[in-house]
């Protein structure tokens, strides 16, 4: 297992640089002159020479990367030209916290959700529950955020009242939210785990459990719900870290002041510092949660050890 | 010796809904089994043989109540299995028991060998909390499986292996019958032996009975006491190993025995009886006799009328074609 780690650990260094190297590369490929669009349109010839200086511009561009690299690892990703607050700080004071909640919520939402319409679908095909629950299930993923998060909004908080329209602060405030990011999640892993069980049970250690005497909750929980599970830990990994890197259509919806609202509001107002940090922090959060979803999706799957 | 029946199985049906059309409804039923008698003695081995989806092993389950048959009774030691409730049924299972074809897909692979006995034992009771160990000890020892492997994963034994554990897995429970499901089919020939022999030897020893399904006429007849024969879901033929080999009566059994190839260098060459044609669908089998379609002594009563079984013999041989109506039918 640890060598497992190692080796997995040094497996993210190579997709590290590449995203390093992406993102240190926009600030060079979007149109125009990085200093100009920094130091702002009406800056003359020698504030603009001066802000190449500053930022290191005229140096040549592999210094300028290690230099970017470098200062990331200790936790320099530069200066925001809104706030001028160093990125770093903006990012991880607040914003990644707000993200991580809301990613997280949902996610618990939608592996509950998804398992219980999963296991019930599975167990009894082709009724008319799992009939119903996977049309809800379709129409769960293909529902737009947007729109979704728009409905939520006109009928509980509008029409009924019940919880307020924008914000993240106590639990009223999440529940919207929560679940229009959840839906889609639960949607879809309630057809993974559908299928996963459906095949699952149709094995002959399935019928041997049942010869045994055991239980049919306890067959259906432990002997196929646990084999049935591997695929789905998978797209539950996926989910968490696609919602980490910033629900962006939700956080805008909701008003919420979280990574995604961050990337769009600094794109929006060309704060390039901020973005290239935002994206950098979201990469790296993506490829960690990746990493622990494999050292999960082994320690359920016992027989990966060995090849 | 009086023969003391064990399991007896009385017109069994199981038919298997097809569904389809705009609303899922059922459009049809498999009659996988359709309408099947037949008893099984204590301490003998009674096979059953047939092609691919002839209805053996959904025979074997619904024997077990592993799929829920259509119709029918099964009497085990008296005892109406399909009258029983799910928490009775669970009780009984105790007493039957089943080894499955496919060594690497009847083991779950997230139990050690251990906890797949123990789970047995515990749920049965066999034994007492702390005799536990020893007995799934002893259990691997009888099947010829060292201890100290008992905390291992089903994929670090091979195939062989796995039946063994399969087996041990059966008798954990000290059932009194063992239906054997293709038990052999998926090992090597030089395993096949090793583990017929091995069955045979459990046999004698905590006096089983068995209701051994297959369609190798070799395991067949190494290790039967009876046969039955089966066709698209009907029996066609049934009756003592010597005597069904010997003088096989159905014009399919004779196709079938012989397709078996022989060694026999002196023996003089059997003629190959080739059916035509393919196996009817289940869904919708021939009426009549259903191996009508591909018999070659096919008369135009076979179309209409379905044949019964006629005992041919004092061994209870019995087969189910109009050819014998008047005793065993002169072949040759």
């Amino acid at each position: 297992m640890f060598v497992f780690i190692i080796r997995r650990l040094f497996q993210t260094i190579p997709v590290m640089i590449g995203v390093t190297l992406a993102v240190f590369l926009m600030m060079h490929l979007i149109p125009g002159d990085p200093a100009q669009i920094m130091a702002g349109e009406r800056a003359d010839e020698a504030q603009l020479e001066q802000m190449r200086e500053n930022l290191g511009l005229n140096d040549p561009l592999y210094q300028q990367y290690f230099r970017y690299v470098g200062n990331a690892i200790q936790g320099d990703l530069g200066t925001s030209i809104r706030t001028d607050r160093a990125v770093t700080e903006e990012i991880f004071t607040n914003r990644i916290w707000i993200t991580f909640e809301l990613a997280l919520y949902g996610t618990v939402l939608a592996v509950i959700l998804g398992l219980i319409a999963g296991i019930i679908s599975a167990t009894r095909k082709y009724s008319f529950s799992d009939v119903s629950l996977m049309i809800v299930a379709l129409f769960g993923m293909s529902m737009p955020n947007f729109w979704l998060g728009i409905m939520l909004i006109y009928f509980f908080s509008v029409n009924l009242g019940w919880f307020p329209t924008i914000g993240w602060e106590s639990w009223k405030h999440m529940v919207l939210p929560v679940l229009t990011i959840g839906t889609g999640g639960a949607a879809i892993i309630a057809r993974m785990t559908r299928s996963s069980m459906l095949e699952v049970l149709d094995n002959d250690y399935i019928r041997t459990a049942y010869a045994k005497g055991v239980h049919d909750r306890v067959v259906i929980y432990k002997h196929a719900l646990r084999n049935a599970l591997v695929p789905v830990v998978t797209i539950v990994g996926l989910q968490f870290g696609t919602l980490l890197g910033g629900a962006v259509i939700t956080e805008t919806v909701f008003a919420i002041n979280g990574l995604g609202r961050l990337v769009v509001d600094s794109i929006r107002m060309r704060d390039f510092p901020m973005v290239q940090g935002t994206i950098l922090v979201c990469a790296v959060l993506f490829v960690v949660v990746n990493f622990i979803v494999d050292i999960t999706y082994r320690l359920i799957n016992k027989r990966i050890e060995l090849n | 010796m009086s023969k003391k029946a064990l399991l007896e199985v009385n017109n069994l049906k199981q038919y298997f809904p097809i569904k389809g059309g705009l609303f899922g409804g059922t459009v049809n039923h498999v009659k996988a089994v359709d309408d099947i008698s037949f008893v099984v003695y204590e301490g003998e081995t009674v096979s059953v043989v047939g092609e691919s989806g002839c209805g053996k092993s959904t025979t074997g389950r619904a024997i077990l109540r592993l799929d829920d048959p259509t119709s029918g009774d099964i009497l085990f030691d008296g005892e109406n299995l399909l009258g029983l409730n799910k928490a009775k049924m669970r009780k009984k299972r105790k007493d039957l028991q089943i080894i499955f074809q496919d060594p690497y897909a009847s083991l779950n692979p997230r139990q050690t060998v251990r906890q797949i006995l123990e789970e047995a034992l515990e749920i049965q009771n066999v034994v007492s909390r702390k005799e536990r160990r020893q007995k799934v000890e002893d259990l691997l020892q009888t099947v010829g499986i060292g201890a100290h492997q008992m905390d291992r994963y089903p994929h670090e034994f091979s195939g062989g292996q796995r039946q063994r554990i399969g087996i041990a897995r059966a008798l954990s429970v000290d059932p009194k019958l063992v239906i054997c499901d293709e038990a052999v089919s998926a090992l090597d020939v030089s395993i096949q032996a090793q583990v017929l022999n091995l069955l045979k030897e459990l046999q004698q020893k905590f006096q089983l009975t068995y209701l051994f399904i297959s369609h190798d006429l070799g395991v067949v007849r190494h290790i039967s006491d009876r046969i039955i024969v089966m066709y698209l879901g009907k029996i066609v033929e049934i009756g003592d190993k010597d005597s069904l080999f010997e003088n096989p009566q159905h014009p399919y059994t004779r196709a079938l025995l012989s397709a078996i190839p022989s060694i026999n260098v002196g023996e003089k060459k059997k003629e190959r009886i080739i059916l035509k044609g393919d196996v009817p669908s289940p869904i919708d089998p021939p009426a009549g006799c259903r191996f009508h379609t591909r018999c070659p002594y096919a008369m135009d009563r076979c179309a209409v009328e379905e044949p019964k079984l006629h005992s041919l013999s004092e061994v209870e041989h019995k087969a189910a074609c109009h050819l014998l109506e008047d005793g065993p039918y002169d072949y040759s």
